[in-house]
Formats: structure tokens, sequence, C-alpha cells
């Protein structure tokens, strides 16, 4: 799939007002677990038009469905008619050294608020079910941050497209 | 998803395809559980190679029968995982913890 044409981002960026935060996709669903696959398939879609590699287009959609499941089990108790709202942004900021195009995605669930105990992750030497979403939602994304406001809780996640390696030997 | 399963001898091997997500997770759960643990069948074999992407619920499952089978002395067996399967267990460490295979004659075999 051929990376996403700079008129369209242009425009998406025109119709937000803000060059640097264009709105590229946004999603409201219900908390039913039948939709991930369909979410999956739109982050797959557009990390792939977006320019990601293999490996990151396949490290966001893991991310993304690991927030969703964990709004849906946690934040919801598995209730499959509560709102979510996911919000897909272009943002430019820095990957490593460098400064990079990236995606942001904005996920808000109005469940309770989350306490910093439920953020921590178990350790992973421990071989027992459970308790891995959270870690591969770090070791996927760029940045990974939570807030709540105004009754909503919102997980930003973020991932900047890595240039590709050049072969120095050619 | 679906999943189906499959007699050899002393061995059931279920065949899987599809996603497994939060939607569906439980199923693979119950149906390795009673297997395991109720039918206490001496190997359980999972065919993976039709399933393109699992998620943390899903390697959930598979660990709990994992944990099931040692817990009865029995073998717990997974082969054909796609690119996406072996990084999420890669990326919980439990890659070397399962009995992992790349087909089923070599996973019959082993």
């Amino acid at each position: 799939m051929k990376s996403l044409d700079p008129a369209r981002r242009a425009k998406a960026k025109e119709r937000n007002g803000d060059s640097s935060r264009a709105l590229l996709l946004r999603m409201e669903l219900p908390s039913d677990p039948s939709l991930l696959c369909a979410v999956r398939g739109a982050v797959e879609r557009l990390t792939e038009s977006f320019g990601f590699s293999e490996p990151d287009c396949r490290a966001v959609t893991r991310a993304v469905d690991e927030a969703l499941t964990n709004i849906i089990r946690h934040s919801y108790k598995g209730r499959p008619d509560q709102p979510i709202e996911v919000f897909v942004r272009a943002v430019h900021g820095q990957n490593s050294a460098e400064p990079s195009e990236g995606l942001e995605f904005l996920l808000c669930d109005r469940g309770p608020s989350i306490e910093d105990a439920q953020l921590c992750m178990r350790a992973l030497e421990e071989v027992k079910p459970g308790g891995l979403g959270l870690h591969f939602i770090k070791q996927s994304m760029d940045i990974v941050e939570y807030k709540r406001a105004n009754g909503t809780n919102r997980l930003r996640l973020v991932k900047f497209v890595r240039a590709a390696k050049q072969d120095v030997s050619s | 998803m679906q999943i189906s399963s499959r007699q050899l001898d002393k061995t059931t091997i279920f065949d899987v395809s599809g996603d497994i997500d939060l939607a569906n997770s439980p199923v693979i759960r119950k149906a390795l559980l009673r297997e395991v643990k109720e039918i206490r069948t001496p190997r359980v074999v999972m065919n993976l190679s039709k399933v393109r992407y699992i998620d943390s619920s899903g390697v959930a499952s598979l660990v709990e029968g994992l944990k099931a089978s040692r817990d009865v002395g029995s073998r717990f067996i997974l082969f054909g995982l796609s690119t996406s399967a072996r990084e999420v267990l890669q990326l919980s460490r439990l890659l070397k913890i399962f009995e992992v295979y790349d087909n089923e004659e070599q996973a019959l075999a082993g």
C-alpha cells in the first residue's frame, strides 16, 4: 500500500486548523469485543498507508487493540454497550535525534478513574495468565500517557515512523 | 474465529483459524481446559497456522492450557505460529516456555 497522499494529509491539516495535529480518523464504538477486529482492520490499513514498517504496523495495531481490550475489561467491566471514542491524528515530533512524523491515538472512555496501581505491570518472569496487555502497549509505542479529564479516561498513544536504514555499503 | 478438533491416537489436535482476541479467547480457554483437565488427553496440540493475530487474552488462554497440562502431567504443544503470534509470545517472554514446532509433522514427531 502506498503512503498517504500528501495532498490528503494537507487537506486533513486544513480541516483541523492545526498543522501539527491533523485529525485523520475518528471512531465511535460501543464496548463490544466483537468490534475489536474492525478497529484492528482500520488501524492496520491506516498505519500501512502512513508509511510504517510491517513490524511497526503490527505493533501499533496490537497496542490499540490491547488498550481497547483494557477499556472493555477493566473500565467497563465487560459491559458491551458503553461508549468509546478513538481519535487518530498525524503528529510531528522527535524519534531519537531525528524529527519525525507519527500517529497519535487518543482513546476515551467514561468508566471510573483508573488508579495508578492498575497501571502497574506485573513481572514478566512470572508465568501466569493475564496482565500482559499493558506490557504490549508500552513495548509497542513511543509515548503512552494517561490522564483523567471531565469524567473521561484519556489514553494517549504515539508512534513515530522510523526512518528506513540505508545500506551504506552500496 | 473457528476451532475444531481431531483425534490421533492419544493426541487431540485443535485447528484454529481467524483472530484470537477478547471476543473469542474464552472459547479457546474452555476447549483447552476441558481437553486437558476433564478428558485428560495425554497430548494436546494447537494448530495455529491459520491464526493471524493473538491478543493478550489469547496468550492468557494458552498459558492456562499449559499450566493445566503441567498439573496433570500431559503435553501441550503449539505449531504454525504466524509472525504476529510469535511476536506476542516473544514480547511476553513466553516463547521458550511453550513447546513450539513449525508444522504438524514436527509437532507429532516431537
